[in-house]
C-alpha cells in the first residue's frame, strides 16, 4: 500500500542517514520558486509526514544550548554542565529520560523526539567540547568534610573527586549544587535508576551521615571547578 | 565561568548609545570591503543576536552587522517578573558587547528601508549587503481609542519590555487595594502565547499578598489559550479561581470578553458584553509583523511574513530572511526560543548558501516556562523538538508536551520548573549575547 511504503522509507531515510551523514544533499532553492504547498500525507495512517534525517550532531546539540549553555557549559543555576561529559554517559543518561527510567520535569518529553542515531551524534558532540565547571562558594569546613565522604564513599566510581569525564559516571566537580541535589532526590525516591553499587555505598552513607552528609557532599562537589 | 565585567557593569558604564561607541564598538569593519560576504541583519533581539553570532561563528570571514534600534534589548520573556516586583528591570537587559568582542559590528539605528542590496537607517546610512536577515518582532493593531503614545503612557501593552514593563509595575503599586487590574488578550497569532495567562497569575500573586482587596479582569477574545487546563489548574489552586473569593475573572470571547474601544480618559474599556473601569489597564493588542517587515514588503495579506522553512528566505524577496516572531515558521510557537532556534538554522543555511555548500539538515526546539505562583514555587513548560518536513511545508513536532496535570501533577516537580526556568532565562541569554 502506498501510505505503508511511504513511512518505511521514511524509516529506512532516518536510519541511513544517521549513520554517519553531516549533510543531506538537499539543495538550496531559488526563493522565486517558493514555499512548496504539496500537502502532506493525510492522518489515514499512524505514520508521521515524512521529516529530512541526518542533522549533524553540532546542529542537533544547538537545540540544547537554550537550558544547558554554549557547549554545554550551563550558567545556572540548576540545568546542568553536560559539555565534556562522557558520550557513554550522555548516551545512558538521554536513554533512560526517553524511557522513563529516570522521571522528569521536561527532559523526557525532549528526549523522546530524537532517534538512537540522534542521540549517539548530539552526545558525540558534546563528549568532545571541553567541561566549564562553576566554582559556587560554600562553607569551607562544609566542603572538607564532604571530600572526607566523597573519599569513603564515592571516589571509587566518582574519580579525581568527580572530575574525570573517562570513568562515564557524568562530572560532578563544578556541577551546579541545585541540580546535584534534585539528582540526589530522585536516586533516593526511585524516581531515577540508582544501581546495585551506588545504592549499597549511599544507604551507608546515609545510615552513618545523614542527609548532612549528603549535603556536604554536594557542597564539596559544587565548589570544586 | 561568568565573566566578571557582566552586562550590569557595561550598562553602567556605557550609559545608553553614545556611551557604547565611547567603549570602542565599530560602525563599520575595516575589513568589510574586504569580506568573503557581508550579512546585516536587522533587529538585535532573540533572532536577531543569535543569527549573528551564529554566522560569525560558522564562518568569521562574513562581514556581520546588526542594526538594532536600542542600545540594550530588553527580554520581554520574564517580564511579568519585573511588573510583579519579584526581579528589577536590569534583569531583563542586554548589550552588545559581548557580541562586539566576537567580531560583529553593531549599528545603534533604525532601519526606514531595505533596498535589494543595502539597508537605509534613519540616521542616513546605506549599510550594504550580500545578505539580510529581518527579525523585527511584532506591531501591534491597537483598538479604537489605544495607541503607541496612550501605551507609553497610560494604557501600556508592554509586549515590548523596558519602558513600559517599568510603567506597568509602577502603576501596581501606586494602585489602592480593592482596585482592579484589567487585562486584554489578543486574538492568535501573538507573540507568547501564554504570556498573558502568566501576567494574569503573577498579577494574582500579587494582589494576593499586597492588596488582597483587589482584581484581575482578563477580557479575551478567544475561548481557549495555550496550556489552558494547566493555567486554570494554577489559577484555582493559588487564586481561587471558580469561587466567590477569586482573585481572577476571565471573560471569553463567547461570553463576549472581545475588547471594542478603549477611553483612556476614564480608563475605560468597551468590550461586546459591556463595558469595564479599571484602575490599571493593561491591553494587549493584536499583532502582526513589525513594522519594518511590512514596509520591505515582506509580508502577505495576514500580516506576518512567509518564508523558506529550511532556510528563512522570504517567498516575496530575494536574499532577506526573515525569521522569530514577524515569520511564517508553520508548525512553530511565535516565542523567544523559537526565534533563537530559527536563527540557528537560519544562518546555518545562510553560511551554506555564502559558501556555495549543501545546506544542513535542520533540527528546532522550542520550550516555554510559565510560572504560575512563587509563593509556593509552581511553574509549567510546554516543549518540542522538531524536524522540517521534507516537502518543507511545516516544521514538524517529533516529540513534546505539557507539564502534567490533575491527579499526575507533582508538586516537587512544579517546584522544580521554576529553578529551571530561570536556568534557562540565564542560558538562553548568554548564549545569545555572549554575556
Amino acid at each position: 500500500m502506498q501510505l505503508k511504503t511511504f513511512a518505511i522509507s521514511a524509516l529506512a531515510a532516518t536510519l541511513v542517514a544517521g549513520c554517519g551523514a553531516n549533510q543531506t544533499a538537499v539543495k538550496s532553492e531559488a526563493s522565486d520558486k517558493g514555499a512548496t504547498k504539496s500537502a502532506p500525507v493525510k492522518a489515514k495512517a499512524k505514520a508521521k509526514p515524512a521529516v529530512i534525517a541526518g542533522a549533524s550532531g553540532a546542529m542537533l546539540a544547538s537545540t540544547c544550548e537554550g537550558c544547558h549553555g554554549t557547549d554545554g557549559a550551563s550558567t545556572g543555576p540548576a540545568t546542568p554542565s553536560i559539555g565534556g561529559m562522557s558520550e557513554d554517559y550522555l548516551i545512558e543518561a538521554m536513554e533512560e529520560f526517553r524511557d522513563g527510567d529516570t522521571q522528569s520535569t521536561i527532559m523526557g518529553r525532549i528526549a523522546k523526539g530524537y532517534t538512537d542515531a540522534e542521540i549517539v551524534a548530539m552526545s558525540e558532540y558534546y563528549a568532545g567540547v571541553d567541561y566549564v565547571g562553576v566554582a559556587q562558594s560554600a562553607d569551607s569546613s562544609t566542603v572538607a568534610k564532604g571530600e572526607q565522604l566523597h573519599n569513603k564513599y564515592c571516589d571509587k566510581c566518582h574519580h579525581d573527586g568527580g572530575s574525570d569525564a573517562s570513568d562515564d559516571s557524568g562530572i560532578l566537580a563544578g556541577q551546579w549544587a541545585p541540580y546535584l541535589q534534585y539528582t540526589m532526590e530522585d536516586f533516593m525516591n526511585g524516581d531515577r535508576d540508582v544501581g546495585r553499587k551506588m545504592k549499597k555505598k549511599m544507604d551507608i552513607l546515609l545510615a552513618k551521615e545523614g542527609q548532612s552528609g549528603l549535603n556536604a557532599i554536594i557542597s564539596y562537589y559544587s565548589s570544586q571547578r | 565561568m561568568k565573566k566578571q565585567f557582566n552586562r550590569r557593569d557595561f550598562l553602567k558604564v556605557s550609559g545608553g548609545a553614545a556611551g557604547a561607541a565611547a567603549v570602542g564598538i565599530s560602525l563599520y569593519s575595516s575589513t568589510a570591503l574586504a569580506a568573503k560576504a557581508r550579512v546585516v541583519i536587522v533587529g538585535g533581539g532573540m533572532g536577531g543576536a543569535m543569527a549573528a553570532r551564529h554566522i560569525k561563528k560558522a564562518d568569521p570571514a562574513i562581514d556581520v552587522t546588526i542594526v538594532e534600534q536600542n542600545a540594550n534589548y530588553h527580554t520581554c520573556f520574564m517580564s511579568n517578573f519585573v511588573v510583579t516586583g519579584h526581579r528589577q528591570l536590569d534583569y531583563l537587559a542586554h548589550g552588545y558587547a559581548g557580541l562586539a568582542a566576537e567580531g560583529i559590528n553593531i549599528v545603534i539605528d533604525t532601519v526606514i528601508g531595505i533596498d535589494d542590496d543595502a539597508v537605509k537607517t534613519r540616521g542616513g546610512k546605506s549599510i550594504a549587503f550580500d545578505r539580510c536577515v529581518v527579525s523585527p518582532g511584532v506591531n501591534f493593531k491597537f483598538v479604537e481609542g489605544h495607541s503607541e503614545e496612550i501605551s507609553n503612557t497610560k494604557v501600556t501593552h508592554a509586549w515590548k519590555a523596558g519602558k513600559q514593563t517599568q510603567l506597568l509595575r509602577d502603576q501596581l503599586t501606586a494602585m489602592k487595594d480593592g482596585g482592579t487590574v484589567l487585562i486584554g488578550a489578543p486574538r492568535n497569532p501573538f507573540r507568547c502565547p501564554p504570556g498573558p495567562y502568566e501576567r494574569t497569575a503573577l498579577i494574582a500573586g500579587y494582589l494576593k499578598k499586597h492588596k488582597p482587596k483587589s482584581k484581575v479582569i482578563v477580557l479575551d477574545p478567544k475561548d481557549k489559550f495555550s496550556k489552558f487546563g494547566l493555567f486554570t489548574e494554577g489559577w484555582r489552586i493559588h487564586y481561587g479561581y471558580g469561587t466567590e473569593n477569586s482573585y481572577i475573572d476571565w471573560i471569553n470571547g463567547a461570553n463576549g470578553g472581545s475588547i471594542e474601544a478603549l477611553d483612556a480618559d476614564s480608563m475605560t474599556v468597551t468590550a461586546e458584553i459591556e463595558d469595564f473601569e479599571a484602575d490599571v489597564i493593561n491591553i494587549i493588542p493584536d499583532q502582526k509583523a513589525g513594522h519594518i517587515a511590512e514596509v520591505a514588503g515582506l509580508t502577505d495579506d495576514s500580516g506576518w511574513c512567509p518564508v523558506n522553512l529550511h532556510t528563512f528566505e522570504s517567498t516575496l524577496r530575494k536574499n532577506i530572511h526573515v525569521i522569530g516572531d514577524a515569520s511564517q515558521a508553520k508548525g512553530m510557537p511565535k516565542s523567544g526560543y523559537a526565534a533563537s532556534s530559527e536563527a540557528k538554522v537560519c544562518a546555518s543555511a545562510i553560511v551554506a548558501m555564502i559558501n556555495g555548500g549543501n545546506l544542513e539538515s535542520p533540527a528546532y526546539v522550542n520550550t516555554c516556562y510559565s510560572v504560575l505562583s512563587f509563593e509556593p514555587k509552581d511553574a509549567i513548560s510546554v516543549a518540542a523538538v522538531y524536524k522540517l518536513r521534507q516537502d518543507g511545508s511545516k516544521i514538524q513536532k517529533m516529540s513534546g508536551g505539557l507539564t502534567p496535570s490533575g491527579d499526575k501533577r507533582n508538586a516537587a516537580h512544579r517546584a522544580r520548573e521554576v529553578d529551571y526556568a530561570l536556568s534557562w532565562y540565564e542560558n538562553i541569554t548568554s548564549n545569545t549575547f555572549a554575556d
